[in-house]
């Protein structure tokens, strides 16, 4: 039962890192990125690792998807103005 | 045409160096001479419930400090590249965000708060309390448009946590057997919020310096965002 969610979680992830590279809009792509870190962080705890699940939660899927963010909004203003 | 080959022979040579290491792995079936001693003595030694943090904190705590340092050199080549446009006029946040952040900021920060208090006990530690709390503050900095999120507070936390964290680790190399050594205070009764030697001060120091440095980081990146 754990492999089979291990094996579902890793697809997951691996669809998630192809799609960020593939789609077309910046936005869908750091949402992708994001998805990446979370269900990573979820294989973690699969894996015992809670202390590094946080990690993983908290900077990987949290803190990194705003910094993008911010910096997109940064690159709209300048292109518009 | 040619590009495409270059880039498949690149992609060939990069798969064969990691097919040497994939086919090269065994699991391992006993702990490493450092990693057993962890195991074995870490609780008699220190106290500390959780060996993780136990490791991360003291054992390898030259790695955290490394990690701590290079996050700090982030933020400052952050702030100098990145020019405050503060004072210029801003547009109100939406109600939503604003409402919401204030129901959601108080459990998020003390969660923060409990990791960081709790390192030695439970899963978390300095680390990752501060990466907690500073995803708290990030609400309270994209809520309020208005303040420039008092970037002197963040900036004094930052520098006394960190002198006070290498102060903590001379400490152990002068009272104890090394640098950032957690023996240095007593080693309590197993399972008290106050025990495992240094481990909850260091772990309240690290927390501090993560959550300002990147709370510092979020706040330099919005204003600068702001035009």
């Amino acid at each position: 039962m754990e492999l089979v969610i291990l094996i579902v979680l890793s697809l997951v992830v691996i669809f998630s890192a192809v799609f960020a590279v593939i789609v077309k809009t910046l936005t869908s792509a750091v949402i992708a990125s994001g998805a990446v870190g979370l269900f990573a962080s979820v294989m973690y705890i699969i894996y015992d690792a809670p202390d590094v699940a946080l990690t993983e939660a908290a900077i990987g899927s949290g803190l990194m998807t705003v910094v993008f963010f911010l910096i997109l909004s940064r690159m709209r203003r300048d292109e518009n103005g | 045409m040619v590009r495409n080959l270059f880039i498949i022979f690149i992609l060939a040579g990069v798969a064969s160096m990691f097919a040497a290491l994939a086919l090269g792995y065994s699991d391992p079936v006993a702990l490493g001479s450092a990693a057993s001693h962890y195991v074995s003595k870490g609780l008699a030694e220190l106290n500390g419930v959780n060996i993780v943090t136990s490791v991360v904190v003291t054992y390898r705590g030259l790695d955290t400090l490394g990690e701590v340092t290079v996050l700090f050199l982030t933020a400052s080549i952050l702030s100098f590249f990145l020019k405050n446009r503060s004072h210029e006029t801003k547009s109100e946040s939406s109600e939503l965000l604003t409402t919401a952040s204030k129901v959601i900021f108080p459990f998020i920060f003390m969660t923060g708060l409990y990791i960081v208090m709790n390192g030695h006990l439970t899963p978390g530690g300095g680390f990752q309390g501060g990466a907690v709390v500073a995803s708290a503050l990030l609400l309270l900095i994209l809520a309020d448009n208005k303040t420039d999120g008092s970037p002197t507070l963040f900036t004094v936390l930052e520098s006394v946590s960190g002198i006070f964290y290498v102060g903590t680790g001379v400490a152990g190399l002068i009272l104890a057997g090394g640098f950032l050594d957690a023996t240095v205070l007593g080693a309590g009764i197993t399972g008290r919020l106050l025990s495992a030697g240094a481990i909850p001060l260091i772990s309240t120091l690290i927390g501090l310096k993560v959550g300002s440095e990147l709370s510092t980081m979020l706040v330099k990146l919005k204003n600068a965002s702001e035009v």
